[in-house]
């Protein structure tokens, strides 16, 4: 089935030819091993996910939909080879190890948030999106998602992906971490709140501002 | 009386579990009176659906 001559059908196909743009290449394979390293917290593995995600597209390439863009599928086939590690590996990392990067987070945040009486500070209540999809067509608005994520704290952004990207369900995630359920949902909420607010400060607030 | 700290992290678990009746109700009656959390309601939905274009690579499409 595999020997199905992969060259052949690839050529065949209008998007593989996708495979030999090398700048279309190096700039998807470096999204991807971005996003693997942060799930599986160990650069060869992520490397060699990358690789067989990659390769694994390129031979079924004839199976490939037409209505979906190339990177959403081989994307796709990642986030399966991901869950697969993060299922097999047990995570040996205590995750409060991984609350690190130089923003506000934990309690910091929290006392930025909201004032002592549990209410919000008046400065950081969330203001109106008037259309939340506006933009999505944007190249800018993505790059500015993009930073909003490189920013989160690791261990915010390493779950929130698990949960939001890789889709996986709350008691899974829990499991393969070794983490509480209450845990998690804290650091699912604090990521939001933190995704929340740099999304809102540096898109619909500052377009606002005529920027 | 919920605050909006509890309200918010709600809003959040929302996203993860079932909230049970009495969470249910308690919600409700905060966001009825408080605009800034029933934002922060819609944003959090805003964000789940804006995760899921993302990781599904939609913000490319307009290069195809």
């Amino acid at each position: 089935m595999i020997e199905a001559n992969p060259s052949l059908s690839a050529s065949e196909t209008p998007s593989a030819a996708l495979f030999y743009d090398p700048e279309f290449m190096e700039e998807l394979r470096s999204q991807m091993v971005k996003f693997a390293t942060l799930q599986v917290q160990d650069a060869q593995l992520a490397e060699d996910a990358v690789q067989e995600a990659m390769l694994s597209a390129y031979q079924n390439i004839d199976k490939f939909g037409r209505q979906a863009a190339l990177k959403t599928w081989v994307f796709s086939i990642l986030k399966n080879k991901l869950i697969d590690l993060l299922r097999k590996e047990k995570r040996t990392t205590v995750a409060s190890q991984l609350e690190n990067g130089p923003n506000l987070h934990g309690d910091a945040l929290m006392d930025h948030l909201f004032k002592e009486n549990g209410h919000w500070q008046k400065s950081e209540r969330p203001q109106k999106w008037d259309d939340p999809d506006h933009g999505v067509e944007n190249e800018h608005f993505w790059r500015v998602f993009d930073a909003c994520l490189t920013a989160l704290p690791e261990k915010y952004g390493r779950f929130f992906m698990m949960r939001e990207f890789l889709e996986m369900a709350t008691p899974e995630i829990c499991h393969n971490e070794d983490i509480s359920v209450s845990s998690l949902n804290v650091t699912l909420y604090r990521a939001r709140l933190r995704l929340r607010e740099c999304l809102e400060d540096n898109w619909y607030q500052a377009k606002e501002s005529g920027s | 009386m919920m605050n909006c700290k509890e309200a918010t992290q709600l809003l959040s678990e929302k996203l993860d579990r079932p909230l049970d009746t009495k969470e249910k109700v308690m919600l409700g009656v905060h966001t009825a009176m408080c605009s800034s959390c029933k934002q922060f309601g819609r944003q959090m939905e805003d964000i789940r659906s804006l995760a899921k274009q993302y990781s599904k690579g939609d913000q490319t499409d307009e290069k195809e």
